[in-house]
């Protein structure tokens, strides 16, 4: 069910998006300011939504599709506005946004008109467990946005065929920063995550579900990206390649968060 | 002492007569180079100049505007006819003594909306030799900034130069006009830039001695690179540009061992050829550990072996991928000119709005002191001849005639304010001028009370 805070986001989304694009083409300081205002006030609301959520379902909202998509947009929103403050770069908050718009349009569209029955209470531990692992993905999802800028990037500068937007894209460097950051954020919030999962479950059980497919392909992900951070500064491996890494990782990522939530594991199926 | 900042706020201003700013000047487009030297003015010259203008009564308020393109009298005459460019291009051959026949043909002459409207359209760059060029924004708020702080300005160049800079920042951050590369040296820089961000702290390595060269090490050096190094086969030449560029010269038996630790490499080695093989710059690019370079070679022929293009983490860009990149620019440049020239009409605008405001209340004031002064003429011929009329009946009439200006005043004062179409409004005050023969009083009747 859509609550009109989630509109009022999306609609604040929409606008910071319409900013950004517009800055990317003609620099203009204020209206860059006014993006990055636009996409914090469109965070806030869309924490409201949440939160509205939240109250009717006394827990976090991950216990239906429709919310845990939504809560993963909301933490790709703030990673992304925490990297745009750490990096002072706007270049990318046209592509973010336009993620979060689409994103948001995507899940509501088939979002139930009523809300789901309030789920058994699990305690706050496996609160966090879940809303950590969502941040991850979320993380993951913004490193592989900014390397597929790097690999656009990398690619006009190869043919020697400049466009307009390309004089305002973010240098090769600053993207391979933003995307590293963005993964040793995904990469912690997963440990944490994991860690409280495990926790929670061996409180529950006394036992670890260490051959559960959501387990196994989760330490896959920690791996495929550990890997990337490794290769991101070896030899032969820095830049393109390592951005081509990064964005396959991703394919993981998505496989866990659909196919294996979805088919392949019932401990883990939580919506 | 007043400031750009503040001049615009500094009071009301009271104009006396018709307000026009009037141009005379000459540029790369209408002048050689030869005379554009001759009619240039120094920054003293330039306020000498100024004042000079000033004194003489050729005009009220006066901005010399000098730049290598271009030298310009803005001014603002106490009478506005057109003559005043005639008396402000005599004062320009007499202070450089240069004959007039000179600059016949040589120079450009405007008044009001075209002056205003050339002056935004300078400070934007759109009539710089290279378009949408920074530079000049820079120049002319120095030579207003300098005006200022002597008093040569007053309320209407204080306007007409405030606008300006905002037109030029405007210009710059909102179309596309002064952004993208126009130089090949400059275009090197700002693609390295698109693949280290920041300069600072990165270093460069210079091949060979030639002029563009040197223009991409001005660019480096502007961005803060850290570490330039210089080597030519003649090592004089190297230690001469290195020493003016703040780098180090190396011997040229040393390239390949410097080739290890540069972020950027510019080559411009004349009639030798390749320089640098395939094979150098993949040993490069192991002993950097594979970190990007980007190589800029401005050589003919070549200096970089062209298959060196396809390595990884090199970014090889020749003389002619330059200057199509800056004919791209030049392109993208001109076809936001109509953008860069609505924001100019649109300051304009704001300008005549502002000029014709200053002029109504101007001429409603004038015409209250000519309604007054015949007033007291009327009183004395006939009140003062009468006898028996009190002090307290003199005041009495004295308040009702002043009640009846106001009155009468009151429609034509609103009409010039808020009348429909800024040249009609104008129309308007120069009819009452001239029926009223108010351009005549120029300052110098003040009220009878």
């Amino acid at each position: 069910m859509l609550n009109h805070w989630t509109y009022l986001a999306l609609a604040l989304y929409a606008a910071s998006f319409l900013c950004y694009l517009r800055v990317l083409y003609v620099p203009h300081l204020w209206l860059g300011r006014l993006a990055t205002l636009l996409l914090a006030g469109g965070i806030l609301l869309h924490y409201y939504a949440l939160l509205e959520r939240s109250h009717g379902l006394h827990t976090v909202p991950y216990d239906d599709l429709y919310g845990s998509m939504s809560l993963f947009a909301w933490l790709l929103g703030i990673t992304y506005l925490g990297l745009e403050i750490l990096h002072r770069q706007r270049s990318v908050g046209a592509f973010v946004t336009l993620l979060l718009v689409v994103w948001i349009a995507v899940v509501s569209w088939p979002a139930p008109s009523q809300m789901p029955p309030t789920p058994a209470a699990r305690g706050p531990l496996f609160a966090f467990h879940i809303t950590l692992n969502i941040w991850a993905y979320a993380a993951f999802a913004l490193s592989f946005v900014l390397s597929v800028i790097y690999l656009l990037q990398d690619r006009v500068l190869r043919s020697h065929r400049p466009g307009a937007a390309f004089w305002r894209f973010p240098a090769l460097d600053v993207l391979d920063r933003m995307s590293r950051s963005s993964v040793y954020v995904g990469l912690g919030a997963l440990a944490f995550g994991v860690v409280s999962g495990l926790i929670w479950e061996h409180r529950l059980t006394g036992a670890y579900a260490w051959g559960d497919p959501k387990v196994v392909v989760t330490l896959l992900i920690v791996a495929a990206y550990v890997i990337y951070l490794v290769l991101s500064r070896s030899a032969g491996w820095r830049g393109a390649r390592a951005a081509r890494i990064c964005a396959l990782n991703f394919a993981i990522v998505l496989f866990s968060y659909t196919i294996v939530n979805l088919y392949l594991t019932a401990f883990h199926r939580y919506f | 002492m007043p400031s750009i900042s503040n001049a615009r706020n500094s009071g009301p201003a009271r104009v006396t007569g018709a307000v026009r700013v009037a141009l005379i000047g000459c540029n790369h487009r209408t002048a050689p180079l030869e005379l554009r030297e001759r009619v240039a003015f120094s920054n003293e010259q330039a306020l000498d100049a100024a004042a000079e203008l000033k004194r003489r009564g050729i005009v009220e308020e006066a901005v010399v505007v000098s730049t290598c393109n271009r030298s310009e009298l803005y001014g603002v005459p106490g009478d506005a006819n057109d003559s005043v460019t005639d008396a402000m291009e005599d004062f320009l051959t007499a202070f450089h003594r240069i004959p007039r026949t000179e600059l016949e043909g040589r120079t450009y002459r405007w008044m009001g909306t075209d002056a205003i409207r050339h002056l935004f359209r300078v400070a934007s760059g759109l009539d710089s030799m290279l378009l949408g060029e920074a530079e000049i924004l820079g120049q002319i708020r120095t030579a207003y900034g300098r005006a200022l702080e002597h008093g040569a300005t007053g309320p209407i160049l204080n306007r007409a130069f405030q606008g300006a800079l905002e037109v030029g920042k405007r210009v710059r951050a909102e179309t596309e006009v002064g952004a993208r590369p126009m130089s090949v040296s400059l275009a090197g820089v700002k693609l390295a830039e698109r693949v280290f961000g920041s300069l600072k702290g990165r270093s460069a390595l210079i091949l060979g001695a030639g002029e563009v060269a040197e223009q991409v090490v001005e660019h480096l050096r502007n961005r803060g690179i850290e570490s330039l190094r210089v080597v030519n086969r003649s090592f004089e030449r190297a230690k001469n540009l290195a020493e003016r560029m703040g780098g180090e010269a190396i011997t040229w038996d040393s390239l390949e061992k410097a080739l290890a630790t540069p972020d950027i490499i510019v080559t411009s080695v004349g009639e030798v050829g390749e320089v640098l093989t395939r094979e150098k710059l993949v040993r490069a690019i192991e002993a950097r550990d594979g970190r990007p370079i980007f190589v800029v070679d401005l050589g003919v022929p070549r200096n970089v072996a062209p298959d060196a293009a396809g390595l990884y983490n090199l970014y090889l860009y020749n003389i002619d991928d330059l200057g199509e990149i800056v004919e791209q620019n030049r392109r993208a440049r001109e076809s936001e000119i109509p953008r860069a020239e609505a924001i100019i009409s649109e300051h304009v605008a704001k300008f005549e709005a502002w000029r014709t405001a200053l002029e109504s209340s101007s001429v409603v004031d004038d015409l209250r002191g000519r309604f007054r002064k015949e007033r007291e003429l009327l009183l004395r011929e006939h009140l003062d001849a009468a006898q028996g009329v009190s002090p307290e009946e003199r005041q009495r009439i004295l308040n009702i005639t002043e009640e009846l200006i106001e009155r009468v005043l009151s429609e034509p004062d609103a009409r010039l304010r808020h009348g429909r179409g800024m040249r009609g409004r104008l129309g308007a005050i120069d009819a009452l001028r001239h029926v009223f023969g108010i351009e005549k009083q120029s300052g110098g009747d003040e009220e009878p009370e």
